[in-house]
């Protein structure tokens, strides 16, 4: 027996991980070089979740999924043309930074407000899904303070799976220090889940999904709305890269004995 | 003005390493601000845990019972909103522990303040907390500070010294009534003799995609590759870390080493562990991998590349050879 929800996923943009990144001082503050030049990809941790948002809407029929999104739309679009092959789901836009350095309450604020302007979403049935980690800010705060703000109190983070009881019920294990789970069951929507990576595989494209999702998307990125985050008063003072550089020691043409040995001697040593 | 520092118990009513590493940075900027420093402790039973730090000279409270033994959302929050009314802090300082990274975000809404968490270090400079964390995954950090109060801020461990000053201390406790739908139904450990993260390890082996790709005679070898790592892990009891192309193999259709999974990727888009050496098998890349490096103090590699840029200035030694008889020999001479 399956249960309705109503899945809205928070995720954006980052840049892609294999690209070299570098900070530098603007106006508002630090911000990467060359940052609109930079391809982007949707961040990982948001990924997952898009993925089990997906995976459980598909099991629990009557269910659908939402990617609230916070991010400067033409990027958006880029991204979204292959993300929108990978699972289905609406997309809705506050049209903004996507940077790291932005305030997490900012943007937990922007999307809250978004999230209570989707039309046709029941908060009774809301599961708010997110990253747990991100790899631009990487704070972990933002999808507390959405639910927070959202008045949703049952709340989980480092999420690796999610199981739907037959009452509803909701069992969720979460990643605990020392490579523990800790297992708890909520009686049902709403909770929020920031995830880990969970456990399903990246979905291989399929342009038909494709092709609805952008039907939907396209006029939502049109018709994104600016979002404001400027009423914070975070400053940096300064944002640099780590400098340090190692003399490595290269040990070649040196018979696999004396490695082994040298390397065992460190173990120990 | 007051500094609070927050703490939970561990399920052994001690205060964990990391609670002890983020005292001695709550105790520091309370100094340095001129200001008190007030101790808020949450947890089943924390009578232990305040006479283990009673000596920080710090007004007490204490939220406990058996609700508040395991780590919940709804009971976290309420506690440490409840011990944060008592003494208006205008800084909030606790350990990033699972614990309170995903309960404390929480706690600035519910106080109209501001987080930041994950820090790497924090300070008093011209009267005012000033805040360092790493941005873009450990690619750069940051020093940062801000005007809205009380700013909740969540420390990382291995960023300060662990407090030591045990003492008594007089512990006002407070009632807190907790409302929640979710009930915590236990915990899923990894036993001793599985491969897995451990923190407390002396080294983190961290394997490579090149394990499972062919190998000189043109075939896999990862059945050997898996019983070479296991024994090392077995000697060892290093932590496991395993490179993001190496845990997504299993979804791209390719064989895989089997008791890898995304708990253990390390790097860009896995963890950055804090383990005193690391030894790197079989990896090759860029950024994403000097991330998983960023935090691991003694680096040594082993690949097949002498000119390997990711090896080249970021570790200590590389041995240029083939792994997989490298750490066959390496398991024979542990014994």
């Amino acid at each position: 027996m399956g249960s309705e929800f109503h899945i809205v996923v928070c995720g954006s943009i980052v840049p892609d991980p294999l690209q070299t990144l570098a900070p530098q001082d603007g106006p508002a503050g630090p911000s990467l070089k060359n940052e609109m030049m930079l391809p982007a990809v949707l961040d990982p941790w948001a990924g997952h979740a898009l993925f089990e948002a997906a995976n459980l809407a598909a099991k629990n029929p009557g269910s659908q999924v939402w990617l609230v999104s916070l991010g400067p739309k033409a990027k958006l679009q880029q991204v979204m043309m292959s993300v929108s092959q990978k699972a289905p789901f609406q997309l809705v836009v506050a049209d903004g930074s996507a940077s790291g350095f932005t305030d997490a309450y900012e943007t937990a604020r922007v999307l809250a407000e978004t999230i209570e302007g989707i039309g046709g979403l029941d908060k009774s049935k809301m599961l708010l899904f997110g990253g747990w980690q991100s790899a631009s800010r990487g704070s972990g705060a933002v999808i507390q303070m959405v639910g927070e703000l959202l008045g949703v109190t049952e709340q989980f983070q480092g999420v690796d799976r999610l199981t739907v009881g037959g009452d509803g019920s909701l069992e969720v294990l979460e990643r605990v220090e020392g490579g523990a789970y800790q297992k708890s069951v909520v009686d049902g929507a709403p909770a929020a889940f920031g995830w880990a990576t969970g456990e399903l595989p990246e979905p291989p494209n399929n342009p038909q999904v494709g092709m609805q999702n952008m039907q939907k998307n396209m006029p939502a990125l049109m018709q994104a709305k600016p979002a404001d985050l400027s009423g914070t008063s975070l400053k940096f003072s300064s944002v640099e890269l780590p400098k340090q550089r190692r003399e490595t020691r290269i040990v070649k043409d040196v018979p696999v004995d004396e490695m082994a040995k040298e390397i065992v001697e460190w173990i120990k040593g | 003005m007051t500094v609070l520092y927050l703490a939970h118990t561990e399920c052994d009513n001690s205060l964990h390493k990391s609670a002890l590493e983020a005292l001695t940075a709550a105790k520091a900027l309370a100094d340095g601000l001129g200001t008190d420093l007030a101790v808020g402790l949450i947890g089943a039973d924390v009578a232990e845990a305040a006479g283990t730090i009673g000596g920080c000279n710090a007004k007490f409270y204490a939220v406990s019972g058996p609700e508040f033994a395991d780590g919940r959302y709804a009971s976290d929050l309420a506690a440490a909103e409840a011990m944060a009314k008592a003494c208006s802090p205008e800084v909030v300082v606790a350990p990033a522990t699972s614990r309170f990274s995903r309960a404390l975000p929480g706690l600035a809404i519910r106080l109209g303040g501001r987080v930041d968490t994950h820090l790497s270090g924090l300070a008093a400079e011209d009267g005012k907390p000033v805040a360092k964390r790493w941005f873009y995954r450990q690619r750069m950090e940051g020093t940062l500070t801000r005007d809205e109060r009380p700013w909740v801020l969540t420390l990382d461990s291995g960023c300060a010294e662990p407090f030591a000053g045990a003492g008594a201390a007089d512990v006002e406790a407070l009632t807190v009534n907790v409302s929640s739908r979710t009930k915590v139904a236990g915990m899923e450990c990894a036993s001793e003799d599985q491969q897995t993260i451990r923190p407390d390890a002396d080294l983190l082996f961290v394997a490579g995609a090149g394990w499972t790709k062919k190998q000189a005679d043109g075939a896999t070898h990862v059945p050997e590759a898996e019983s070479t790592i296991r024994a090392f892990l077995d000697a060892t009891k290093s932590s496991l870390g395993s490179s993001k192309s190496l845990v997504d193999i299993s979804g791209e259709g390719g064989a895989v080493i089997s008791f890898l999974t995304h708990m253990h990727q390390v790097g860009q888009t896995g963890a950055t562990p804090r383990h005193p050496k690391g030894l790197s098998t079989c990896c090759h890349g860029e950024e994403p991998h000097v991330v998983g490096w960023r935090f691991i103090k003694e680096r040594r590699a082993i690949n097949l590349d002498a000119g390997c840029g990711w090896a080249q200035g970021k570790c200590d030694v590389l041995y240029v050879g083939d792994a997989f008889a490298i750490m066959a020999k390496v398991n024979e001479l542990l014994g």
